[in-house]
């Protein structure tokens, strides 16, 4: 039983990080345009010849 | 031009990541987009960066973001350029005096993307922050929810294992310190406004939910330090979760809800030019304009103001305002709305109303209104729990007075069985009997691409009994197409499509269609309200083109005039969706009125209703009439369901019991709307009809069952026959079996065109 005792503290530490992970997101601007990140992953990078017109 | 732009940049790309979408408007620069004065809306940053916060109409899919993104780009001076897709709003940030704001705009709007400033302070509004703080509350109680469930779960497992007592207290105090912080964080949003309530001296639904809440706890506490075998950390906290979840999602509805109305009234917001009394123009804010005042209106500009046409001869798109296809030709003296498109020539407008009188603004007030008026429903399952809550409570106080005071019980031992009367009743199953129907309803109807805006939207569509339809855009496809009754050769109609090159008028754009590649004629002119003339040729209005009277036709029609040769007419109609004839026979069947109420001319909207059966119509309705249509047919005690697609059904949209609108309908319709369904065939709507009677059903049997089931185990609990554990599982099993029974609605029985039962 004795394994509980630093078992359960990583547990909930665990789960803390994912709540700071989320909060963190979401304070960020993350959340903010949902529909519009899942096409942005889409679109190619710039070709590194264009960008130095 | 746009292309030009476009191709210039070396930004083909666009065109490869466009999704084409043939119901989308092509986008169509403003002839001469007006001058804003963006100063006012520009705030500058210490770092010596400005920035400024604009609408854009216009934004279709992901390229439009990536065309107006890389665009800007390319300029100098600019340090950020984001386009958020889901408020359809652009932030442009710029190094302050390296860019003109003006020409960064100007780069945007050649595109052909209308783009309006907004005040930032108003962007980050009140409502943002408390969606916000909702969905930070929700994280907490979801975090400590799952925390706590798994330690509860292994004290659960210790009562059969022997798990010893100093283990198992340990397991509840760790409960406690994780679920007492977040109880007291997440649970603010119900214990603010109940403090509110209470203080005023009236109930509301926040307070039972806070009273559960807390009481659950406290006793758990007091349980916890008095080393008994059970807590009920969990309860309280996975209350609290599920509680915010739904509040949640509620919030963001109408958090969309407002991000449109906004943009639409920034819309409004345009510069207006005004012409002096020394005959110079001017040019002003719309707030500034007055009744009185001339108006110059360019064509490809929206009319600013309502007022009558002083000078000048156009015609004009007034689909935004009356839903009718066909354009308007207005010459001096006509009228004139707020919202309108000028397509073909100048006109001078003597205002008669302008900003919050014109009819725009009077329907997106109407809208709001009956938007409140909605949001006053109470969803069913608030109605069950409005009673028993109340109930509850009352049995559980009931229980511990009469164990210690009537049976003398020791106050441990009745405090006991007060909370197995708790944990019996907890509304779980309650709670989760219409959810749980609802999200699986909600996923079938997503499947057949219908979306379910609202969470009241299935409970209202169960009990409809009467479906009205707006006309173009919602029973027609919202394209005229050319009707070929061999009235016209081929070579007609290659003579006729050419001329048509040249204009924007719908019908024209309609003939160019009809004939796949047409070349521009040369040297076309476009004469205002009459049509286009090349030469000796002219194609337009009958009498312009001087042919005689001929049988009345019930679409738009135009005619081919060309020296020595009789006038060949083209006849058009808006036709109907594919399948809109069996949609209606099917709902007729099942017992629906059905009606049609259009803004349409009558004769058309007639033709149509004659040929899809539908028996009740009503044509030339104002949105003002369409919405007191509505009123009427709720006075009568029917139950409406309005489809509809058109800025003008707005507000019969949000004065219908239930509304739904096609996907490629105006936004604020699509706003107004509780469902909103894709695709060029009617039948979403009689799927979501079934579906939402179904689903109700499935409701009703899931309260009865945690009816029954509260029935048999409150007397049991009350009489201590059921220890706090049993209690849980009991619960626990009542709440699998009403998930279970909401399941059954995602099996494949409901197939396509099956009768709305």
């Amino acid at each position: 039983m004795s394994a509980l005792l630093y078992l359960i503290p990583i547990a909930v530490l665990l789960g803390l990080a994912g709540l700071v992970a989320f909060l963190w997101a979401l304070r960020s601007g993350q959340f903010d345009d949902l529909d519009g990140a899942a096409s942005r992953i889409l679109f190619d990078d710039e070709p590194p010849d264009r960008r130095s017109e | 031009m746009a292309f030009e732009t476009v191709r210039g940049l070396g930004l083909e790309a666009y065109y490869r990541r466009r999704v084409l979408d043939p119901a989308v408007r092509p986008m169509r620069p403003d002839a001469e987009p007006p001058r804003i004065d963006l100063a006012s809306y520009t705030s500058t940053a210490p770092d010596g960066t400005s920035s400024l916060t604009l609408a854009v109409d216009g934004l279709h899919c992901a390229a439009c973001v990536w065309l107006i993104e890389s665009v800007l780009a390319r300029e100098t001076g600019v340090v950020a350029a984001r386009v958020n897709m889901s408020t359809r709003r652009l932030r442009l940030a710029w190094r302050t005096g390296e860019a003109d704001p003006q020409s960064l705009v100007r780069r945007v709007t050649d595109l052909g993307y209308r783009l309006t400033p907004f005040d930032a302070a108003a962007v980050d509004d009140a409502a943002t922050r408390r969606e916000q703080g909702l969905l930070r509350a929700m994280a907490v109680a979801g975090f400590a929810a799952a925390n706590v469930m798994l330690l509860s779960v292994s004290v659960w497992a210790g009562h059969v294992q022997d798990m010893g007592p100093a283990t198992r207290d340990l397991m509840h105090w760790i409960s406690a310190v994780i679920a007492l912080p977040a109880i007291a964080y997440a649970g603010q949003p119900f214990f603010r406004p109940a403090l509110a309530a209470l203080s005023a001296g009236r109930v509301n639904m926040d307070v039972p939910i806070s009273l559960a809440v807390i009481l659950a706890a406290g006793m758990s506490v007091l349980q916890t330090a008095t080393s008994q075998p059970d807590a009920y950390f969990d309860s309280a906290v996975t209350l609290l979760f599920f509680l915010l979840v739904g509040r949640y999602l509620d919030a963001r509805a109408r958090g969309r809800a407002r991000n449109v109305a906004a943009n639409l009234l920034a819309l409004q917001a345009r510069a207006v030019s005004v012409v002096g009394a020394d005959g110079r123009v001017q040019v002003v804010a719309p707030a500034a304009v007055r009744p009185g005042m001339t108006v110059l209106v360019a064509p490809g500009q929206r009319v600013p103001v309502d007022g009558r046409v002083s000078a000048g001869e156009s015609d004009l798109d007034t689909a935004p305002i009356t839903g009718e296809a066909v354009p308007d030709a207005v010459r001096p003296g006509a009228s004139v709305f707020a919202g309108t498109v000028n397509l073909s020539g100048a006109l001078r407008v003597s205002v008669e109303a302008a900003g919050e009188d014109t009819v725009l603004a009077e329907i997106a007030r109407l809208m709001e209104t009956a938007e409140q008026g909605r949001a006053r429903h109470v969803a069913l399952a608030d109605r069950v729990a409005r009673l028993y809550a109340p109930v509850v409570h009352g049995l559980a106080l009931i229980t511990f007075a009469a164990w210690l005071l009537v049976l003398d019980a020791a106050w441990q031992q009745a405090l006991l069985y007060a909370i197995a009367v708790l944990i019996i009743t907890c509304p779980c199953a309650l709670a989760l009997a219409i959810p749980a129907v609802q999200v699986v309803a909600a996923g079938r109807l997503l499947r057949n691409g219908i979306l379910a805006k609202s969470e009241t939207a299935l409970e209202r569509l169960a009990t409809v009994d009467t479906v009205v339809f707006d006309k173009t855009g919602t029973l027609t496809e919202g394209d005229l197409e050319l009707v070929r009754d061999g009235g016209c050769s081929p070579e007609d109609l290659a003579l006729a499509a050419g001329l048509a090159a040249a204009s924007r008028h719908p019908l024209a754009r309609a003939l160019v269609r009809a004939h796949g590649d047409a070349r521009p004629a040369d040297g076309v002119e476009e004469v205002a309200g009459c049509g286009l003339v090349c030469g000796g040729v002219r194609l337009g209005s009958a009498t312009w083109c001087g042919a005689g009277p001929s049988e009345a036709a019930d679409g738009p029609e135009l005619w081919l005039a060309r020296p020595h040769r009789a006038a060949v007419r083209f006849l058009f109609r808006d036709t109907p969706r594919r399948d809109a004839e069996r949609v209606i026979d099917d709902l007729g069947r099942c017992g629906m009125r059905v009606e049609l109420l259009s803004g349409d001319r009558p004769v058309a909207v007639g033709a149509l209703a004659g040929r899809l059966g539908i028996a009740h119509w009503r044509g030339g309705c104002t949105p003002a009439e369409k919405a007191a249509r509505l009123d009427e047919l709720a006075a009568a005690g029917r139950r409406v369901l309005m489809v509809g697609d058109g800025i003008n059904d707005t507000p019969a949209l949000a004065h219908a019991q239930v509304s739904m609108s096609p996907a490629t309908a105006a936004e604020i319709a699509q706003n107004a709307a509780d469902l909103v369904f894709q695709g060029d065939r009617l039948a979403p709507v009689a799927e979501a009809l079934g579906v939402a009677r179904r689903a109700n059903r499935l409701v009703l049997q899931n309260l009865a069952l945690a009816l029954t089931y509260n029935v048999v185990m409150i007397p049991l609990a009350m009489a201590g026959f059921v220890t706090p554990l049993f209690a849980a599982a009991a619960m626990s099993t009542s709440s699998l079996l009403v998930v279970a029974n909401a399941l059954r609605l995602g099996w494949p029985r409901l197939a396509a065109g099956a009768a709305i039962r």
